[in-house]
Parts: structure tokens; sequence; C-alpha cells
């Protein structure tokens, strides 16, 4: 599959609960997109 | 979504278009783990807060929107960097839940 993540501008919307926003950020980090806002948010 | 998470999408979403940049260069990932938490993050980054308490009440971004477990976006991930971060949640969240968080997400983002 073509690496259609890379050059991407991300926006990351992590969860305390779910994936958090660091973990979401190294994958995409590393499959060449730019990440310009991560957050991790938390529901209580 | 929280509303000062709201104001800086719609910050970066508006300095894109000021930049040129194409709005399907910018996409939004998720991670949370419930359908319902999934679909109001991805409403409000597409067609606007659905609870009409932030930022983007009544703007409608309409940002390509995925989740960190779809298998599209694994796939483009080097394998032992998403085992590392990810992994543990490829196990927890039920398959089924799963295959509709991608179904949703992909309906919404065909539906712009």
């Amino acid at each position: 599959m073509d690496n259609w993540l890379k050059g991407k501008t991300a926006i990351i919307i992590g969860e305390r609960d779910g994936v958090q926003g660091p973990a979401i950020a190294a994958c995409l980090e590393a499959a060449g997109a730019n990440i310009v806002f991560k957050v991790t948010e938390c529901f209580v | 979504m929280d509303p000062e998470n709201q104001g800086q999408v719609k910050t970066i979403a508006e300095r894109a278009q000021k930049d040129m940049i194409p709005k399907s260069d910018i996409i939004v990932v998720l991670g949370a783990s419930d359908l319902d938490g999934v679909m109001i993050s991805a409403e409000t980054v597409t067609t606007g807060d659905p609870t009409f308490s932030g930022p983007l009440a009544g703007v409608s971004l309409g940002l390509p929107v995925y989740h960190i477990l779809e298998p599209e976006v694994k796939a483009v991930v080097p394998e032992n960097v998403y085992q590392e971060n990810i992994g543990i949640w490829e196990l927890a969240v039920e398959p089924e839940r799963l295959e509709k968080i991608g179904q949703e997400l992909k309906a919404l983002r065909e539906k712009k």
C-alpha cells in the first residue's frame, strides 16, 4: 500500500481512556506525517 | 470535544486555508475507544460541534477523520512502532466495535 500518510498535516485527538495522543503521534511521525497538534482528552 | 481543543483545530484549519493547503492534506486522527466518543469528535471536525457549545458550533470544517485502529492507518505505520504504542489497544477493543468505528468514519469521510 502506498504510504498515504507521508507529508500529511495531522491533528491528533487522543483520549485518556483510549489511545493517548503521544502514542498516536509516535505512529504518525514514523509514517512521515507532520503533527501540528496533539492532545489527550479526558472525560470525567 | 473540549472547547479549547476545538479552538485550536479551528485555528489550524483556518491557517491552512490561508496557506493554500488543501483540506485533503489535513487529517484528524482519533484515539477514543468508544463509538459515541469517536463520533462526537468526528462530527465536531467535519460538520460542526453537535453540542453547540464550542468554537466549532455551526462551523463545517469537513476534515477527513480516521481512527488510529483503522486498518488503513495501521498499514502505513512501521509495524514495530505500531505494536509498541498501539498493540495493547488492538487487543482491548472488541473487533465488532472496531469494525463499527471504521464503518462510521468511512461513511463520514465519503459523505463530505
